[in-house]
């Protein structure tokens, strides 16, 4: 197809603005897909997506529309994706921002449209379901104006459920969005903006041809990463693959590459011919690094094998995936896992416990330290206990978090953020109602609970979304937990100086509720080096004892103290006292950190 | 191998106690003197199994002294002879006529289910006695000549102050009794007791620890020998320890009669059925009633062995129990100052037997 014809776009909407139900409508009416074959949302293939109603891997459908080649690019809707979706909006011209006439812009429409307007992507404005009694289009579509930079009347107004105003939409992307521009005889580049692990053809990349084309049994190389390998076939979704001769300049599709390992074809990586290769590869590549660290451990530790194979599998579909073995006084054998951010994390969890079937403690989550000792060495610190204790400097991630809340909630957001470290950036109002906050705010604040306080004091109104803007230095303490006086390497902590008291006291107390009385007393400190910020103590059990024991229940006496041997038997050894794990899990489990 | 120790289940009692999980049967008045005979019957089908001299014989329920007097009497003379004949019995039981009866018949000693001596703590109970039922049936049995008399006390009823339990231990001295057993409510998951009461007793589970030191304190301080972990006795030249319960503890064999009595002889336990109807149609037809057994292997009892010594005052023998004990955790608890080893036996220290759970549970391995 000439470029004059094609439209490449993606769909920018957040979580139920209707994303999914209008590229379903836009499959029926283009007859890409025929009414029996509909399943609803075809776009979302994985399980857990359909149930969570997140997309996490994008997918490109081809359709055709008056004689037009669209390419709808179906992009990963969340925050930690923020890169995933920055190149998938670079594979486009323009994209739809839709927006729900009930609920108006969300923090995360606004993230999306700042980093499609980045791109210079032509934004076609949508306000969806204004067939609810509760829309409000034109409040809506005055709010989505003003964030685009648009006149009301140029919102198209639709329901993507009774599919009224979908012509209209596919007209507006045929005549609004600008074709592609590449040159179809330069040497070939194409944009990797998703891949996907095959287990029968290897990893599938979703590309954007730019330049020149691209066929099957032809030597290419990933120019960054320097991947090479033989295309196997190359091709299109409608909705099914189908392969085909050639991707032309302009086209969007995929390469079968029979590569065994997805992390060795990275997202943002440019493709390029090994015969007739291209100069430069396309801007914005990254190395993806994980931000967001925790601990996972098998409940039970036989099935610590099962863990390793699970994230072994996993790691083949989500190249952002980090793992390496963990070991942990409390808790055994596990794994120390990077994630791009939160759901990426709880992502990964779920399919763990979902796809295979495991049992699964999750440690609170921490963030990447830079390190600087007083020795001059530069370290990476994934883990409390590994902070070096002689430090010069550290350096935590920090993101601009975009929040978007009713003008009455605004107070308690900016305390809120004051109480996390925030370093106020700017505020607008997107309508007379409605203000969007941007903060700067260390991300250790908010990958505990912050999302909750969030929703909870602002009654659930406020919508949130960030993204990471570098490493900056931070007063931070590495806070150690001891138990009878040994250190615990599994409670270490690393927190901001300011906030050290607290949380020292918080553990302290928290633990001293959790460790059951031993035969002694047993203290419980938190400390800075050798300085102790936190004490309580355990007091020592006066009693322990069976009533009575006759002859009538010796043997039911007898399976009492069984028990209470099997429950010894459960306890982990700090020394000489005796901690039940659910104490550990009670201060590390995600969950238990949960109000 | 036989038994020198009997016990006889008497499970009849006039209205079950919200916290009681014994055998017990209410409203079956007609069936004593069938029960009685059928005792008895149960008897001469196990005589084998009994030693020709028997040390201890105890009447336990239930409430023994509720059984309709001339069946009762009929057992007591049937009955071997013992050098202790204990009978519990519940205060208000106690008449003239029936503590005469129980002396005439070779009883030796009166186990009285006090409890307490606030009205309102025996309501929550649920026991029918007052106070003054204890003390008038304490004046009687010792009018009848009996020297050796046991009080029952529970201590950890709901809503029982540390000046109730004062009272309740003060009462108690007051009557001079030759031997006290003092019991923390035990609330059993699923009786009507835990039912209605398991909230407050979980609120001061706490307070207990000083509750039983309490105990201890002043008893031992009133001269009795904590020889126990739950039992106490005059300390004087007469040794007034329960022979009876002695034998449990000591890991001796026991013959039990009666519905849900439990036996231990040679390395086997069993159980006779709990059902009346059942025990006596089966006696009725001249045979054994039905039994739950449970074999005992060499380590079960060397574990018991440590179990119920380690309740006692008197050293234990560790002699052929040595795989029983784990020597690290004995050597840890040693440093501890909670068990002390002498000449091959082994002894809690004070400290130790008010954790005498805990650290069996830790000494054996």
């Amino acid at each position: 197809m000439e470029q004059a014809r094609i439209r490449n776009f993606s769909i920018i909407a957040h979580i139920d603005h209707g994303k999914s139900t209008l590229a379903d409508r836009i499959l029926e009416l283009t007859d890409t897909v025929t009414g029996r074959d509909m399943r609803a949302q075809v776009l979302d293939s994985m399980e857990l997506e359909r149930e969570r109603g997140i997309t996490i891997k994008a997918q490109a459908v081809r359709v055709t529309w008056k004689g037009h080649e669209l390419n709808l690019i179906d992009t990963p809707g969340h925050v930690d994706f923020t890169y995933e979706v920055s190149r998938s909006l670079q594979a486009c011209e323009g994209a739809l921002l839709v927006v729900d006439a009930a609920q108006g812009i969300e923090a995360q429409t606004v993230a999306n449209a700042y980093l499609a307007i980045e791109n210079d992507l032509e934004i076609v404005p949508v306000v969806n379901k204004i067939d609810l009694p509760s829309a409000n289009p034109d409040g809506a579509a005055a709010e989505i104006a003003e964030l685009v930079g648009d006149t009301p009347e140029h919102v198209l107004r639709i329901s993507a459920k009774t599919g009224d105003g979908i012509a209209e939409v596919l007209d507006a992307i045929v005549e609004r969005i600008a074709p592609p521009s590449g040159d179809p005889q330069a040497p070939p580049r194409a944009l990797i903006f998703d891949s996907s692990y095959d287990q029968y053809r290897g990893v599938v990349a979703f590309v954007r041809v730019v330049d020149g084309s691209f066929t099957a049994r032809e030597p290419l190389r990933a120019m960054a990463q320097g991947t090479r390998f033989e295309s196997e076939e190359v091709g299109f979704f409608s909705p099914t693959m189908r392969a085909a001769e050639a991707l032309q300049a302009g086209e969007v599709g995929y390469v079968i590459t029979g590569l065994k390992d997805v992390s060795r074809l990275r997202v943002g990586d440019t493709l390029t011919s090994e015969r007739t290769p291209a100069a430069e590869p396309l801007p914005g590549y990254k190395d993806v690094k994980p931000m967001v660290f925790a601990g996972l451990f098998p409940t039970d530790s036989d099935d610590y094998p099962d863990l390793r194979d699970a994230l072994e599998r996993l790691k083949l579909n989500d190249a952002a995936l980090f793992y390496e073995p963990e070991t942990s006084q409390a808790l055994g054998f596990g794994f120390r896992c990077g994630f791009l951010g939160l759901l990426h994390m709880e992502i990964v969890r779920e399919r763990l416990e979902r796809e295979f079937d495991l049992d699964l403690i999750v440690t609170a989550p921490n963030v990447a330290y830079r390190v600087l000792t007083k020795a001059g060495e530069e370290v990476e610190v994934h883990n409390p206990s590994e902070m070096p204790r002689e430090i010069e400097r550290v350096e935590e991630p920090y993101i601009r978090a975009s929040i978007i809340v009713p003008k009455d909630h605004v107070g308690q957001v900016m305390e809120l953020n004051t109480e996390r470290r925030g370093r106020f950036d700017h505020m607008e109002y997107l309508s007379e109602e409605r203000v969007l906050l941007v903060y700067e705010l260390p991300l250790a604040e908010i990958v505990l609970d912050y999302y909750d306080q969030l929703k909870s004091r602002t009654r659930g109104y406020a919508s949130f979304d960030y993204d990471v803007i570098g490493f900056r230095e931070g007063k931070l303490e590495r806070v150690d937990v001891l138990i009878a006086g040994e250190p615990v390497d599994a409670l270490s902590l690393i927190v901001h100086r300011d906030g050290a008291y607290a949380r020292g006291r918080m553990l302290v107390d928290r633990l001293r509720e959790e460790i059951p009385r031993q035969f002694f007393d047993v203290p419980v400190q938190a400390a800075i080096g050798s300085r102790v910020i936190a004490r309580e103590t355990i007091k020592a059990k006066r009693k322990d004892v069976l009533a009575k024991c006759y002859g009538g229940d010796i043997s039911r006496k007898r399976k009492l103290l069984e028990q209470q041997k099997k429950g010894k038997k459960r306890m982990k050894q700090v020394g000489s006292v005796e901690v039940p794990q659910e104490a550990f899990l009670a201060v590390l489990n995600l969950d238990g950190n949960k109000k | 191998m036989s038994a020198r120790h009997l016990y006889v289940h008497l499970p009849f009692c006039a209205s079950r106690c919200g916290y009681c999980d014994f055998v017990t049967v209410v409203g079956q008045d007609g069936r004593h003197a069938a029960y009685v005979a059928a005792l008895l019957a149960e008897l001469e089908l196990e005589r084998e199994a009994l030693a020709p001299r028997l040390e201890s014989v105890f009447l336990g329920g239930g409430t023994p002294t509720l059984t309709e007097p001339s069946a009762l009497a009929r057992l007591l003379r049937a009955l071997p002879s013992a050098a202790e004949v204990t009978v519990e019995a519940n205060p208000e039981t106690i008449t003239p006529e029936l503590a005469a009866l129980l002396r005439e018949s070779g009883v030796t000693r009166v186990s009285l289910g006090a409890q307490s001596f606030q009205p309102r703590l025996l309501q929550v109970l649920e026991r029918r006695a007052r106070p003054d039922d204890v003390r008038r049936a304490f004046s009687l049995l010792r009018e009848a000549g009996f020297d050796n008399l046991s009080l029952d006390l529970i201590y950890g009823i709901p809503g029982q102050s540390v000046a109730d339990l004062d009272a309740d231990l003060s009462e108690a001295l007051a009557l001079e009794p030759e031997h006290v057993s003092a019991y923390e409510l035990e609330a059993k998951p699923g009786t009507r007791f835990t039912y209605a009461h398991g909230e407050e007793l979980a609120r001061q589970a706490e307070a207990m620890e000083s509750y039983f030191e309490r105990v201890v304190a002043r008893l031992t301080e009133a001269g009795y020998r904590w020889y126990e972990t739950a039992n106490f006795c005059r300390d004087e030249s007469r040794d007034l320890r329960s022979r009876h319960n002695l034998a449990y503890w000591r890991g001796r064999d026991y013959l039990g009669l009666g519905i849900g009595a439990v036996s231990t002889i040679a390395g086997r336990r069993w159980r006779t059925t709990p059902r009346l109807g059942r025990y006596l149609a089966s006696l009725q037809a001249g045979e054994r009633p039905e039994r739950e057994l449970e074999e005992l292997p060499a380590p079960v009892q060397s574990w018991e062995r440590v179990l119920l010594g380690l309740r006692l005052d008197e050293p234990l023998s560790l002699a052929g129990l040595g795989d029983a004990v784990d020597a690290a955790a004995l050597e840890r608890l040693e440093r501890l100052g909670l068990v002390a080893r002498a000449g091959g036996g082994l002894t809690l220290t004070e400290r130790g037997r008010f954790l005498g759970g805990g650290v069996t549970a830790e000494l054996l391995a």
